[in-house]
């Protein structure tokens, strides 16, 4: 084999960097397009439910470049112990869920509490791709093409005020219709907060599609928070009421186990959990044999949310 | 069957074969797994489904070794005990594949992860421990070991016991919230044990006799 070293490459063989681009994004959508359409096909008998598709979705500067997984790989490989402690269970177990009619009840410290409809959350908000890194706790990561609402526009709209330091949210409670829950494997319903400066993040989001497409129940239909930055559990699912607090909410998993998952869970590969490295994550969906690859210090967002915790000791407040 | 003492020497030849072949599907539903055949699928996460899946039939496997004994004796069939080395050395057989998916495919030899896994993670302590005492027995599992160790190899093979407390102690601490599954094989493991607990000869009132009707074969 012939290896070219850089210099037998004359520069016109250099591809660039405009048309590399380009290139890239064709091959990007042509690959979701062929992904979705592999998928869709092998996922549509197993969801009864007809996943609507968005029309105009705006792109994100705050989106990667790096290959998202495939559809089946977000849609059968997660954590949602509502529907079983499995990651391959909540696709089998969220089928028949019907996430509509939805409410959200808004409640706290804020000017328009109330109960809103899916469609009162959303209407309003032009649905955005956010093509975002997730890290699990458990050491292992995907690249998830989100559809979603800037979790900014749609607080403010609630006009929080002064005292709101916090925001609470809670997962649907229904033990008839989530099956996870007639077990209490956790402390239900699923409770998860932020620091109202984290909600309010231009990276944060309420999540309400995948691939262009709603999202599907085991992904946490209809309303799902994603920050990219924290560990995937604090971006919780199903949201069923969000609460504007004074003091600092707890959560369903650092009340689980308190030393091993923390309120503030951001990605960070020098603090171990107490059972296991984070120093390295394996991406689902590289090859069996491919290497584990390093964790990023907040998933790689450093640069946008480093100075939310200035100060802030990240290996006590983990 | 199960009821008569003895078996003739072909349906026991039989009986391994059938044994053999059936210790061999797990192995085998995970190669057609590796190699992509369908239903046979290790979902979007092969490496720990891997490793997953070979833990715990070494775990179901060392249960099935623990439970001749007990079902030897409530039912009579002594022949039961003939199949105990192999499902002793399948164990053994899922237990390293256990460990080499781990070490090669997942951490790939990174000696340094491996060593810091095998220090810092107390789980993952139990489980080296667990393998690294199931070598000795795994070594000395041949007639002529166990002719030339005597009254020792049965000593020895009394590692059994802490290896399998040791291996569904590791599961337990490493499943993160939903411990069902580790319950269940640790109140199978439970009843096992405590069969033998119960069952136990007492020493103190025939220690004699005892000694010499013990079966030297029994674990």
């Amino acid at each position: 084999m012939i290896i070219k070293r850089t210099d037998d490459i004359r520069s016109d063989e250099i591809t660039d960097e405009a048309v590399y681009v380009e290139r890239r994004r064709f091959l990007r959508m042509a690959g979701f397009a062929a992904l979705g359409a592999a998928a869709s096909s092998r996922i549509a008998a197993a969801s009864p439910r007809e996943l609507k598709s968005f029309e105009a979705l705006t792109e994100s500067p705050y989106s990667t470049d790096e290959r998202p997984n495939s559809y089946e790989d977000i849609t059968t490989y997660n954590n949602f112990y509502e529907f079983g402690t499995g990651k391959d269970q909540p696709h089998r177990y969220a089928r028949d869920f019907q996430p509509r009619p939805w409410e959200v009840t808004v409640s706290g410290e804020c000017d328009k509490p109330g109960t809103y409809s899916y469609e009162d959350i959303v209407r309003p908000h032009p649905p955005e791709e956010r093509i975002y890194r997730l890290r699990c706790v458990e050491a292992w990561s995907m690249v998830v093409p989100w559809v979603g609402i800037p979790m900014a526009d749609l607080l403010r709209r609630f006009g929080p005020n002064s005292r709101a330091k916090f925001v609470r949210f809670v997962t649907l409670h229904d033990p008839d219709r989530m099956p996870g829950q007639r077990w209490p494997v956790l402390d239900w319903p699923y409770v998860e907060g932020l620091r109202i400066d984290e909600a309010m993040h231009p990276l944060t989001i309420m999540a309400i599609g995948v691939y262009g497409k709603e999202l599907p129940n085991q992904n946490g239909a209809p309303l799902r928070l994603v920050v990219p930055w924290k560990y995937g559990f604090k971006s919780i699912k199903s949201i069923v009421s969000i609460e504007f607090t004074e003091q600092q909410p707890g959560s369903s998993w650092e009340k689980a186990a308190p030393r091993e998952y923390g309120f503030y869970a951001n990605v960070n590969p020098e603090v171990d959990h107490p059972r296991w490295s984070q120093a390295r994550e394996r991406r689902i969906g590289a090859g069996a044999l491919a290497p584990k690859q390093p964790t990023l210090m907040f998933n790689g967002y450093g640069e946008q949310v480093a100075d939310l915790y200035a100060g802030l000791d990240l290996r006590k407040y983990y | 069957m199960l009821r008569s003492p003895t078996i003739t020497r072909t349906r026991l030849r039989l009986l391994k074969t059938v044994l053999f072949i059936a210790c061999l599907l797990p192995a085998g539903g995970m190669i057609l797994g590796i190699y992509g055949v369908e239903g046979f699928g290790l979902g979007a996460n092969p490496v720990e489904e891997l490793i997953h899946r070979n833990g715990e039939w070494a775990l179901r496997l060392l249960l099935a070794t623990l439970a001749v004994t007990p079902i030897r004796r409530l039912t009579g069939a002594a022949w039961l005990v003939r199949l105990r080395r192999m499902l002793g050395l399948f164990a053994f057989f899922y237990a390293i594949l256990h460990f080499l998916a781990y070490a090669i495919i997942d951490q790939g030899l990174a000696l340094d992860f491996i060593i810091e896994d095998v220090i810092e993670r107390p789980f993952i302590t139990l489980g080296v421990l667990a393998l690294l005492m199931l070598l000795p027995l795994a070594a000395t599992s041949t007639d002529g070991m166990m002719r030339r160790l005597g009254r020792r190899w049965k000593k020895l093979h009394r590692l059994v016991y802490p290896i399998a407390i040791l291996g569904v102690w590791h599961y337990w601490w490493q499943v993160k919230q939903d411990v069902r599954e580790p319950v269940v094989y640790a109140a199978i493991l439970a009843i096992l044990l405590g069969y033998r607990l119960w069952t136990r000869p007492r020493v103190h009132r025939r220690p004699i006799q005892d000694r010499q009707t013990q079966d030297p074969a029994t674990g």
